[in-house]
């Protein structure tokens, strides 16, 4: 009795949806953490793009109104309801959406997670923002493209236990020798906290006076590193970059304290998702360890022994884009 | 009395030895301007320091200061994106007096309900913080978003020297009038020294310890517009686990923790001995997985140089009864 009173407000709930969608249309759900989040809002601006670029594809843009794997599970199973083509999401938790997900590629529902993954028995790929490799290759890159000549750069990092910065400062001297005439330092840890991290910009510079550079994998580092930079009357004379926020940066960008700094672009993230799981969806590409997948305006990417994939370099923002990203995230 | 200058002497050579130190190893630490800059630098430990010895002395402790501070802090950053035109005066009158508010709340519930300070001001500590969270949803508010009168004011060059540092002189000056002139600072040694015969000569103890919440409070206030505009950001955990440092800062400076005694001098420098170790190490070339070990050990070797002359002076009340053992 419950089960077909609640077939019937499905079917009825899916009439209303696919109403006024041509019936040969590719709807792809993008699932994001929670809905007013400048950074998915942009993802889904992303996602638009990707739809118009294919054409006949419709984007379902929606989410939990906070950031639980209830309120994902929830979504996902009307989404199933609604028998979507695919479902892209960015979990809230790794583990929890596992069982609703294996339900929708059981129905045959594409599922591919992005930003945040979700294990692999959930999805049939992933795709990172970027990978440790681009990142440590970027942060150097950053710094040595306002060098020319050459000169001395210093690292200004979390805590000496933070593992990401750690992997990306590895990766960061692996890469060195593609950079020369630039050399680190110095590398000094400010634990995450704005008055350390300070402190420690200022204690570079003064012991380091020919300092050309702070590269700061970290987003309280960097804006910390920026305003020491800027207090210290050394505007124009030592460059602060690294990773951090537009709209945590856009004061340091605007001071010029910070000429140019990088994190994912939230709209290629979407735009690159979207591609993703219209691809699998369409069965123009399988999803299988080392496979190449073209993702339209991107490029191509590769899937990994666990099918994720990275999608790009870290998006750099300088003074020409910050205005239109500082207000997104 | 004599003792009390002799251990302030002792932490002021122990400071000199420090910066010679530094130095051998860096001279550039011991130029003037960087001295002005490593004590405008220490100026927020300083001003908490401060209010925390008030509390200290009344045998009371305040772990909501960092909290306190971030919270103000966070409420004139969103004050000032609000209205950006607002002045500065303004804006240090609210968080004085949002400050002082919420060291209230503290004196309260220590006063009124007896509860062990260390407990209520745990409890608030993290109440404080997730004021913010509920305030903010965990969003940062950056300089772009912040007036440049705001962010200026505490680098601000006065004679030499950026505000934020004059605003630790006058406090430590207020502070050290207040607590050999005034009735409230006697009180708060009385009560302090010995709680029992305090209400004997007529001291509300009760009401002492929840003045001195309230100057601790509102030095923490100001501590907070002064720290967010600083630091040009202002989020959750910003001065997280910064109170602990205050709270060494006064054990370093001679405040026991058991009430009671303590100077403003001893505390003063006790901050400045903290400040100098953190601006130092960064520049002296010292691995950064020592330096959390150094710093640590600095504070134990300081303690215990105060514990061995706070030994020495003892509290011989009757002379003539310990000639007679």
């Amino acid at each position: 009795m419950k089960f077909t009173k609640l077939m019937t407000s499905v079917a009825v709930a899916a009439g209303l949806f696919a109403g006024p969608v041509a019936a040969d249309d590719m709807r792809i759900a993008l699932v994001v953490k929670a809905l007013g989040i400048g950074f998915f809002e942009a993802a889904a601006e992303g996602a638009e793009e990707a739809a118009k670029e294919i054409g006949g594809v419709e984007i379902i843009y929606t989410g939990p109104t906070d950031t639980t794997a209830e309120g994902q599970i929830e979504v996902i199973n009307s989404l199933i309801a609604q028998k979507v083509d695919a479902i892209a999401v960015s979990a809230n938790d790794t583990d929890a959406l596992v069982p609703t997900l294996k339900k929708a590629m059981q129905r045959g529902i594409t599922v591919v997670s992005w930003d945040s993954g979700v294990a692999e028995d959930g999805r049939q790929a992933h795709l990172n923002p970027s990978s440790n490799a681009l990142i440590g290759n970027m942060i150097i890159k950053l710094a040595a493209d306002h060098l020319p000549d050459g000169g001395e750069v210093a690292v200004l990092s979390a805590t000496t236990t933070s593992t990401n910065q750690n992997i990306w400062i590895e990766e960061m001297t692996k890469v060195m020798g593609n950079y020369s005439g630039i050399e680190v330092v110095s590398t000094v840890y400010g634990d995450d906290l704005a008055d350390k991290s300070y402190r420690e910009a200022t204690g570079l510079m003064q012991s380091h006076p020919e300092l050309d550079a702070i590269i700061a994998p970290t987003s309280v580092g960097i804006v910390a590193a920026a305003q020491a930079v800027a207090d210290a009357g050394k505007i124009g004379q030592v460059n602060v970059t690294g990773l951090g926020l537009p709209s945590e940066m856009a004061g340091a960008i605007e001071s010029g304290a910070s000429k140019s700094f990088a994190i994912w672009n939230p709209i290629d993230l979407g735009y690159s998702a979207t591609m993703l799981a219209h691809q699998l969806a369409t069965e123009a590409a399988t999803a299988a360890p080392g496979a190449e997948i073209s993702i339209g305006r991107m490029g191509t990417i590769t899937l990994d022994d666990t099918n994720a994939a990275a999608m790009a370099d870290p998006f750099v923002y300088d003074s020409s884009n910050i205005d239109d990203f500082k207000e997104i995230f | 009395m004599t003792h009390l200058k002799s251990r302030e002497a002792i932490l002021f050579g122990a400071i000199l030895g420090l910066l010679l130190v530094v130095a051998t190893r860096f001279p550039g630490f011991v130029a003037p301007e960087n001295l002005i800059a490593v004590f405008t630098d220490t100026s927020p430990l300083i001003v908490l320091a401060m209010g925390q010895m008030a509390v200290i002395l009344t045998r009371c402790i305040d772990l909501s200061v960092a909290a306190n501070l971030a919270l103000t802090g966070m409420v004139c950053a969103m004050i000032n994106v609000a209205a950006p035109d607002l002045p500065v005066g303004v804006i240090l009158t609210v968080a004085l007096a949002m400050g002082a508010m919420l060291g209230a709340i503290n004196g309260i519930l220590v006063w009124k309900l007896s509860i062990p300070p260390i407990v209520v001001t745990l409890g608030t500590m993290t109440i404080f913080r997730g004021i913010i969270f509920l305030l903010t949803e965990g969003k940062w508010i950056n300089a772009h978003e912040m007036s440049p009168q705001f962010t200026g004011f505490p680098r601000a060059d006065l004679l030499g020297m950026p505000v934020l540092g004059w605003i630790a002189v006058l406090v430590s000056a207020v502070m050290l009038l207040a607590m050999a002139r005034t009735t409230l600072g006697r009180s708060i040694y009385a009560v302090g020294g010995n709680p029992h015969a305090a209400v004997y000569t007529g001291i509300d103890v009760g009401k002492t310890q929840f003045a001195a919440f309230v100057i601790s409070g509102m030095l923490a206030g100001l501590t907070g517009y002064l720290w967010v505009a600083r630091y040009s950001v202002a989020y959750v955990d910003i001065a997280g686990g910064f109170e602990l440092d205050v709270v060494a800062a006064c054990v370093i400076g001679g405040v026991s923790i058991a009430g009671g005694a303590g100077t403003v001098v001893g505390t003063l420098l006790g901050a400045l001995f903290l400040g100098v170790v953190k601006n130092a190490l960064p520049v002296v070339d010292i691995s950064p997985f020592w330096q959390l070990a150094i710093s640590g050990a600095a504070i134990i070797i300081a303690v215990a140089f105060n514990a061995q002359s706070g030994r020495t002076k003892g509290r011989v009340i009757l002379k003539s009864a310990e000639h007679a053992q």
